[in-house]
């Protein structure tokens, strides 16, 4: 075994000098780079939610109401039997303003004791790390989140208007333990003390707010609290207790890594083809020399040991460095999404590092392994006769230990093997189809040869004639270019379209918690600066409690998360005599004046699907603890982009009006018209102003970082493309080296051949792009088409980007790779030949 | 202990056992091909003796490169049998060929087949690793200063000319002392001057280490200087003749 050892060792010492060991060892960096990076970046980010499990309620269980809640001292009262702490909060959304900057905000006023679980954070200045603090802010004081802040522009220690009341900022608010993780990018929070809160006067009855009780105790009275709870709380109260929190979270998360997991798997499944197609010309290289050690006395088992060890000690190498490369990386990662994650990341988990080692063991020997036990069975008479070959592999040996090894990989990385048939079978589609477009261009190009000079056709001729490798080439890249012009070039352009696809005059505000009697005098303003006056939608919650008579807490039927939320929370319910704009009825009938006899519903169908409702269903409502059934009467298709108030359930005047809500609208108002705006809210200051072009900006932002993210993942497909062609060139070496001899021997010069060699593939490149653009092209056509329902403009600029890019980056590519090639003496290479 | 019995007496036996070292006896091989069964070597029965040196002449195609493959035990025979060393290595397995050939066997090709990635020195001492020789360097670097290469043991074989690598090739074939050393156009690949100094190098060598040469070769010349000529026509034994 010392023998195989040191003889693997020394032989591993030589042969990296030669190409393939290089590669293999690249290729095994990049795979596990890409892998460790996106698992270092996922398990500190779900390490960063799990540390924060116990403290995302801020207690041990919440009881939320859209209303005051009525039983506060009922429900304190048994708490406090029972031993438990008690606090409370009521939270809404609202505008701030300073001069012509408006922020939304989410407001929240907290009583004492708040947080009964983990800790607020607060700096003292913008600059500073947030320390922990017991304390809270006192009436007149707020803690602000720093985006306040900046958008704001006002500076710490100044004051600011809530509503009808002035409160000095007197600290940065860094962090407190349920403030959730999107909504607080685009409203951020004030904290306030609770007992400021009435003077805002932002709060009138009917106000969008959510009030909540906070308990935190030990656990079994949590537990007979819990229960008790259950049964004397009202419908439209909500609980919430961490387990089920934690669930949904975990959910989130877990759709989250499995995604760039799957997309780690597109640079595995390239970076598994530069190792096969390398260890194939490895092999190739090394029959002779074991030809000779085996005529000199080398055993096949010790030819296996030797090849084995080198491969397992090439992998550990690649691991290792891979692994290096992927922590360095996670950083990066952890940069661009840093307004979706945690503020303060634990550090990451070692384990990972073990993950990285395993994809490396099981990947370089799947896919490295099949060519290199043909090694085995070289025959010994090949010193004396080069044309002896070992007998190929069985098909099944070739192909089966590359496909246990990726569906091995894959099973580590997702844990779902469904998921990853599909994810196997998609990219195999995908690889067919590029392979078969690859093919095509391949021979369209085979007859352009003619058209340019010596080196034009020398080039354009070697993609044809080296045609498999060619096809393999695009492929590969045109793989990883779909991806980055999709997520690039193709987003942005839907974006644009869904923006453009936008009626001139469509809504740019919302305006929401509109009290009756504040209609006349709203009205009266925007007339005044000629804005058009818009329709008020009343609106008022509701809890469904039943279907059909049967409870909702009864029904059997397995419910989405959408559909989950339309049952457990409150819903927003509108009462209109005309159907609104923007709806469409596409079952049953809309009421008129003459079929007002009785309470009836109409339903939008994203409501109806998810609950599986059909027409005359009866719907129970507890509205404010009024009972109100209702049959469906109508299913409308409503349109959602059209920014008009609409409503999954509108019922018929008559039946909600005598229930206390408010009003909401949306109007369109040009900048002239936004000081206007400035004046609404100054003036009725309950009234929540929503800049919608504002939000889209925001979720722009956020999805620009996201896709960011994505891109920079499948930077590492692209670099594993860059793999697969430096292992193809590497397999066609020694045939470019003779060919590139004869040609300067017949007088072609260094600059001629080296021209030859970027039109080559530049020329790949550009053909990789092209398909990449089209298949991009294809895709964004599909989303605008099926998802969006918007027309989708071709743009010509998707593919001079794919096409440009493509032929700059390969060409570049293969002209650094093969330069040795062409300026390597030319009489050298014939001798050797 | 075969060969005792062909040679009758009891001394015979001993002397024979000592000096008969490569035996081949009906020795065919047969190999299929588009046209149908192809016979490479028909029924070839040969015997050598310890020092003894053989020269295996005939026109291309005449089997000798095949017949020296099955000598060596790098090929198998159709049919017959093949003891080296006192061993019937027909009936042995590949790795126990292989074990044979570390312990018994030295080669010289004609395209010298040195592992390029290996100084001059280490390609010496392969032989010697892959038995796990104590002192392979030390040894290797004998074999090479008795080519008179000791100078060049650090360099590697493209910083070698033709004749150099072919006395590395040489002193790698000697290093472990083998009882026959086959050889394969051995001069094939060099100029004729460097050719006759290598073949001096090789006989002297041989003749030293009382070797059993079997050389392949298609240079007449080069053949006369072996005791023996064994010549080969279609796969079959044309002559065996001792030489002056």
């Amino acid at each position: 075994m010392t023998t195989t050892v040191i003889f693997a060792l020394k032989a591993l010492g030589r042969e990296t000098r030669a190409g393939e060991l290089k590669i293999l060892f690249a290729a095994i960096v990049v795979a596990v780079a890409a892998i460790t990076a996106v698992a270092f970046f996922t398990s500190r980010v779900s390490d960063a939610f799990m540390q924060q499990a116990d403290e995302v309620l801020a207690a041990d269980l919440r009881l939320e109401s859209g209303r005051p809640l009525d039983g506060n001292n009922r429900y304190t009262g048994q708490a406090q039997r029972l031993g438990l702490r008690v606090a409370h909060t009521v939270s809404f959304s609202t505008v701030l303003f300073n001069g012509e900057n408006s922020q939304l905000t989410n407001i929240v006023g907290v009583s004492d004791r708040y947080p009964l679980r983990g800790v607020l954070r607060i700096a003292t200045d913008l600059e500073g790390v947030g320390v922990p603090t017991t304390t809270l802010p006192q009436p007149g004081e707020a803690w602000a989140d720093i985006r306040i802040l900046s958008q704001l522009r006002v500076p710490l220690g100044a004051s600011i208007h809530v509503g009808s009341l002035s409160v000095k900022i007197t600290r940065v608010l860094a962090y407190r333990p349920d403030q959730g993780a999107m909504f607080s990018v685009l409203a951020p929070t004030l904290l306030l003390a609770e007992n400021d809160i009435p003077n805002t006067h932002l709060l009138l009855e009917g106000s969008r707010a959510t009030w909540t009780l906070l308990y935190a105790g030990a656990a079994p009275e949590i537990s007979e609290f819990k229960a008790w709870l259950r049964n004397n709380k009202s419908a439209a109260e909500r609980l919430v207790v961490v387990s089920e929190s934690n669930a949904q979270l975990q959910k989130t998360l877990e759709s989250s890594t499995r995604f760039l997991q799957l997309t780690s798997l597109s640079t595995l499944l390239l970076a598994a083809i530069a190792i096969a197609l390398t260890a194939r010309r490895y092999s190739q290289r090394q029959m002779s020399t074991i030809a000779l050690m085996k005529s000199l006395g080398a055993s096949q088992w010790f030819v296996l040991r030797v090849t084995a060890l080198q491969l397992f000690m090439t992998a550990f190498a690649g691991a290792a460095v891979g692994i290096g490369f992927g922590w360095v990386a996670q950083n990066a990662l952890v940069w661009l999404l840093q307004d979706l994650i945690p503020n303060s990341m634990p550090s990451a988990r070692v384990a990972i590092a073990g993950l990285g080692l395993a994809v490396a063991l099981i990947t370089l020997p799947g896919f490295a392994l099949p060519p290199l036990l043909r090694l085995r069975n070289t025959p010994p008479a090949r010193v004396l006769r080069q044309t002896m070959e070992p007998a190929p592999l069985s098909n099944v040996a070739n192909y089966s230990l590359p496909l246990l090894a990726f569906s091995g990989v894959s099973y580590l990385l997702v844990r779902d093997w469904m998921l990853i048939g599909y994810a196997l079978c998609g990219l195999l589609i995908v690889a067919v189809v590029f392979g078969l477009a690859g093919a095509l261009v391949v021979r369209v190009t085979a007859g352009v040869r003619g058209v340019a000079g010596v080196a034009w056709r020398y080039g354009i001729s070697n993609i044809g004639r080296r045609g498999g490798e060619s096809i393999v080439h695009i492929a590969a890249f045109g793989l990883g270019f779909t991806a980055l012009l999709l997520l690039s070039v193709v987003r942005g352009e839907l974006l644009n379209d869904w923006q453009h696809s936008l009626p001139s005059d469509t809504p740019n505000h919302f305006l929401f918690n509109i009290s009756e009697i504040q209609i006349k005098p709203l009205n009266q303003l925007l007339a005044s600066s000629r804005i058009v006056l818009p329709t008020y939608m009343p609106w008022v919650r509701a809890r469904l409690v039943a279907i059909n008579g049967v409870a909702m807490q009864k029904r059997p039927r397995e419910l989405t998360e959408r559909g989950r939320a339309f049952v457990e929370r409150e819903q927003n319910l509108s009462w209109s005599l005309k159907l609104p704009q923007d709806n469409q009825v596409t079952a049953g009938e809309w009421w008129n004046e003459h079929s007002l006899s009785f309470p009836q519903v109409s339903v939008a169908t994203e409501f109806k699907d998810e609950l599986g409702l059909q027409l005359n269903d009866v719907l129970t409502f507890d509205v404010a603890g009024e009972i109100v059934n209702a049959p469906v009467t109508s299913i409308r298709k409503v349109r959602w982009d059209g920014f008009r108030p609409n409503f999954f359930l509108v019922f018929p005047p008559g039946v909600l009006d005598a229930m206390t809500g408010t009003f909401v609208t949306s109007l369109y108002v040009g900048q002239e018209g936004r000081k206007t705006l400035s004046q609404v809210a100054r003036s009725f200051p309950n009234i929540t102003v929503l800049d919608v072009g504002k939000i889209i900006d925001q979720i722009r932002v956020l999805m620009e970082r996201a896709a960011l993210a994505v891109q920079y993942v499948f930077v590492f497909t692209v670099l594993a493309g860059v793999m697969v062609l430096l292992s193809a060139l590497e397999g066609s070496r020694d045939a470019r080296l003779y060919e590139a001899a004869i040609v300067r021997a017949l007088g072609a010069s260094r600059r001629t051949l080296l021209t030859a060699v970027a039109v080559e593939f530049s020329v790949i490149g550009a053909l990789a792009g092209l398909l990449a653009s089209s298949a991009a092209a294809v895709a964004g056509w599909l989303i605008a088409t099926r998802l969006l329902g918007i027309a989708y403009h071709f743009s010509g600029t998707l593919w001079i980007y794919g096409a440009g890019g493509g032929g700059l980056v390969v060409g570049l590519i293969g002209l650094l790779a093969t330069r040795s090639v062409v300026s390597s003496p030319p009489s050298m290479a014939l001798r050797d030949h | 202990m075969k060969l005792a019995k062909v040679n009758g007496t009891h001394s015979a036996l001993v002397e024979r056992t000592v000096v008969t070292v490569l035996e081949a006896r009906k020795v065919s091989k047969q190999v299929s091909s588009p046209e149908g069964v192809l016979t490479i070597l028909h029924d070839i029965s040969i015997a050598m003796n310890r020092g003894d040196s053989i020269a295996v002449v005939g026109a291309s195609g005449a089997g000798k490169s095949t017949l020296l493959a099955i000598l060596a035990g790098l090929d198998t025979p159709s049919s017959g049998q093949v003891w080296l060393d006192g061993q019937e290595i027909t009936g042995l397995d590949e790795d126990g060929r292989a074990a044979v050939r570390s312990r018994s066997v030295g080669f010289v090709f004609q395209a010298f087949h040195l592992v390029q990635s290996l100084t001059a020195l280490e390609n010496v001492m392969l032989p010697l690793e892959l038995t796990a020789v104590l002192g392979a360097k030390d040894k290797a670097r004998a074999a090479l200063v008795a080519v008179g290469l000791g100078a060049r043991a650090d360099h590697y074989p493209s910083q070698l000319s033709g004749g150099e690598q072919q006395r590395v090739a040489i002193a790698r074939a000697f290093v472990n002392k083998p009882v026959v050393l086959f050889a394969d156009e051995p001069t094939g690949n060099l100029d004729s001057a460097t050719g006759a100094k290598i073949a001096d190098l090789l006989f002297s060598l041989n003749e030293a280490a009382h070797t059993t040469l079997v050389l392949v070769t298609h240079d007449r010349s080069l053949a006369q200087r072996c005791k023996r000529l064994i010549e080969l026509d279609s796969g079959c034994l044309l002559s065996d003749s001792r030489l002056p």
